[in-house]
């Protein structure tokens, strides 16, 4: 009956059986002797300068001045900046977002979530450089303007046109918005059914059903939210460079500041010597930190799921 | 009889050629080809392609006697001149194939000092050489002007800078154009990243390595020409060769940013890229003078050109 099928007779089956299994197991490796490569690659030409510059001075100086005479290369304040940054497009980004999942996913009428739904589905799509054309164009006239009516008597502030901080925080949060959302709200609809209905038999309301219910419940994918979200905005390049004005300075919201990603986007074109390998360095500082936030932010969250249990 | 004879002629012109080169074989066989192909109008065919084959040989010929040339030209020295001196090695070898250019990048003095001690044929300096390097007999050959047009936003009133107004600007001592006659508005420096070209040239001729206080640092001459021309009182430096009406280009100490300017040395702000030699260039061993004859010529211009630079005349 179905001999032309995979299904047909058990020696065909246990064949194809045993030959998938192989093509998985090597399409699993392809995943890790990536992850290796790049992570032996990555230590390899990020530590010579390390070395050379000596851990103190690079991590922890502020001054960065790869070309001059006496060169220096302090990313301290590259180092702040990415953090600042983060942490502050997280703190905008996040709330939105998942208030956003929880309108999709609880309390929107079918035909605002027809609109809403397609609309987060296209900015997860835009590419970042047009994010970054948009701040440009639209996000920096409006921040000059800002900066010059609070720094209207200040004589010692330098004016950037806009392109500081809050910018680079702006678009930063707009572009973590899609991530947030869609995993947020797979994670809301994942929580049963029967967890609401019993919640609102007895006699919780609805806004208090969501709260102290559905959310808790699907506190774990939320969190993965977060942490694709803080990955999303720590990996940035394109977007912030165009916006963020991309001079080494401490990371206060009108300055113009320079970031990890940035770092090495804007000078890897240029770069001779030990000015590179310390930007390959940059490179390495990033790739652990992207490690770190993933390892502690999961350890949080399996040990969130192992308490609920 | 003709049709034999026609043959004949492009058999023989095959053979003949065949031992000239390779590629040449190939193109003449192929249209030795096509000959036979259409032995009706054989005549005019081979006629044509005897034109074309000793056309081919007298061009042949005259390469086979110049690429004779062989040997090395060992250049070093400025950095800022990695991009052309790297173009203009890639470019020659691909003309000379026995010739090597081989060039390093250690700064301008590095470079004269070691043309100087005889290290290396051409020492690349991107700056004019000093009396004292003259008088110890380094020669001076300019093959390139590199210019750079200082621009604001279309709206800025101020025409005109001085070097020093230029300097105080860069530096962040004067921040607001109304000290410089213009309207009362913050100045934003926009400037091009570490490494860049353009940046260094900026800095060593306005004499403030490391000094500037940038409020931009844009990693390309287009996003540094974005910038300027969307950002009211921002200003910034940018080769010639890119300036568009987006921007407002400032005279500098009176004088305009053209081709002429530079040539006749009003504009302050460029420098000669000079490839000195130990000695006149005729003096130089015949591949070296060779490069400098190729980069004289129309193909050299074009490459000067093509990397950014203003041609010497």
């Amino acid at each position: 009956m179905q001999k032309n099928t995979i299904l047909g007779g058990k020696k065909a089956r246990s064949a194809v059986e045993r030959s998938a299994e192989v093509i998985f197991t090597i399409c699993a490796f392809f995943a890790v002797l990536a992850v290796f490569s790049i992570t032996i690659y990555m230590f390899v030409n990020g530590l010579p300068a390390l070395g050379q510059v000596g851990v103190l001075e690079l991590l922890f100086g502020t001054v960065w001045k790869p070309t001059a005479a006496d060169p220096s290369y302090g990313i301290l304040y590259i180092i702040l900046t990415s953090i600042v940054g983060t942490s502050l497009a997280i703190i905008l980004g996040v709330p939105i977002g998942v208030l956003t999942a929880i309108f999709l996913a609880e309390t929107a009428p079918k035909k605002v979530s027809a609109v809403i739904r397609p609309a987060v589905e296209l900015l997860a799509g835009i590419p970042s450089v047009i994010y970054g054309l948009l701040g440009i164009l639209i996000l920096c006239p409006l921040m000059y303007e800002l900066e010059q009516f609070i720094f209207k008597n200040s004589e010692t502030h330098q004016y950037t046109g806009g392109a500081n901080l809050i910018s680079a925080v702006l678009v930063l949060a707009i572009m973590i918005l899609p991530t947030v959302i869609n995993i947020s709200e797979s994670a809301l609809r994942a929580v049963p059914q029967n967890l609401r209905a019993a919640s609102l038999a007895m006699g919780a309301s609805k806004i208090q059903t969501i709260f102290k219910v559905v959310l808790p419940a699907a506190k774990s994918g939320i969190v993965t939210a977060v942490v694709l979200g803080v990955g999303r905005a720590i990996g940035e390049a394109m977007a912030i460079s165009l916006v963020s004005g991309s001079s080494v300075n401490a990371p206060l919201p009108f300055n113009s500041v320079r970031f990890l990603t940035t770092a090495i986007v804007s000078e890897m074109g240029y770069a001779a010597d030990l000015h590179r390998q310390v930007l390959f360095t940059i490179g390495l500082v990033l790739f652990v930190f992207i490690m770190v936030i993933n390892l502690v932010l999961t350890r949080i969250l399996k040990g969130g799921s192992a308490r609920e249990k | 009889m003709k049709k034999l004879s026609c043959l004949l002629l492009a058999g023989i012109l095959t053979f003949g050629l065949a031992a000239c080169g390779n590629s040449a074989a190939e193109t003449t066989t192929a249209s030795s080809q096509a000959a036979e192909a259409t032995t009706a109008e054989s005549t005019a065919a081979a006629e044509t392609t005897a034109a074309e084959t000793t056309a081919a040989e007298s061009s042949e010929a005259a390469e086979a006697e110049v690429t004779d040339l062989s040997g090395s030209v060992t250049m070093s020295g400025s950095t800022s001149m990695e991009k052309l001196a790297n173009a203009a090695a890639e470019s020659f070898m691909a003309k000379y194939p026995d010739v090597t250019v081989t060039a390093e990048f250690t700064g301008s003095s590095a470079g004269i000092e070691a043309v100087q001690a005889g290290s290396v044929d051409i020492g690349n300096a991107s700056r004019a050489l000093k009396d004292s390097e003259k008088e110890a007999g380094i020669v001076e050959n300019i093959v390139a002007i590199d210019g750079i047009a200082v621009v604001t936003d279309p709206a800025n009133t101020v025409a005109d800078l001085t070097k020093d107004q230029l300097v105080s600007i860069y530096t962040g001592e004067t921040n607001n154009w109304s000290e410089l006659g213009g309207a009362d508005q913050p100045i934003v420096v926009v400037g091009r990243e570490a490494g860049s070209g353009t940046r260094s040239a900026f800095e060593e001729i306005l004499e403030v390595e490391d000094a500037c206080a940038y409020a931009n640092e844009l990693d390309s001459t287009g996003a540094v020409m974005a910038k300027v021309a969307s950002t009211p009182g921002a200003i910034g430096y940018v080769s010639l060769d890119v300036i568009d009406d987006t921007v407002s280009v400032k005279t500098l100490d009176g004088v305009e940013p053209t081709e002429e300017n530079i040539k006749a040395g009003n504009y302050f702000l460029s420098r000669p890229f000079v490839m000195a030699t130990n000695g006149e260039i005729s003096e130089q061993r015949p591949e070296v003078q060779e490069f400098f004859n190729w980069l004289q010529s129309d193909e050299g211009k074009e490459l000067v050109k093509t990397v950014g630079l203003i041609t010497v005349d």
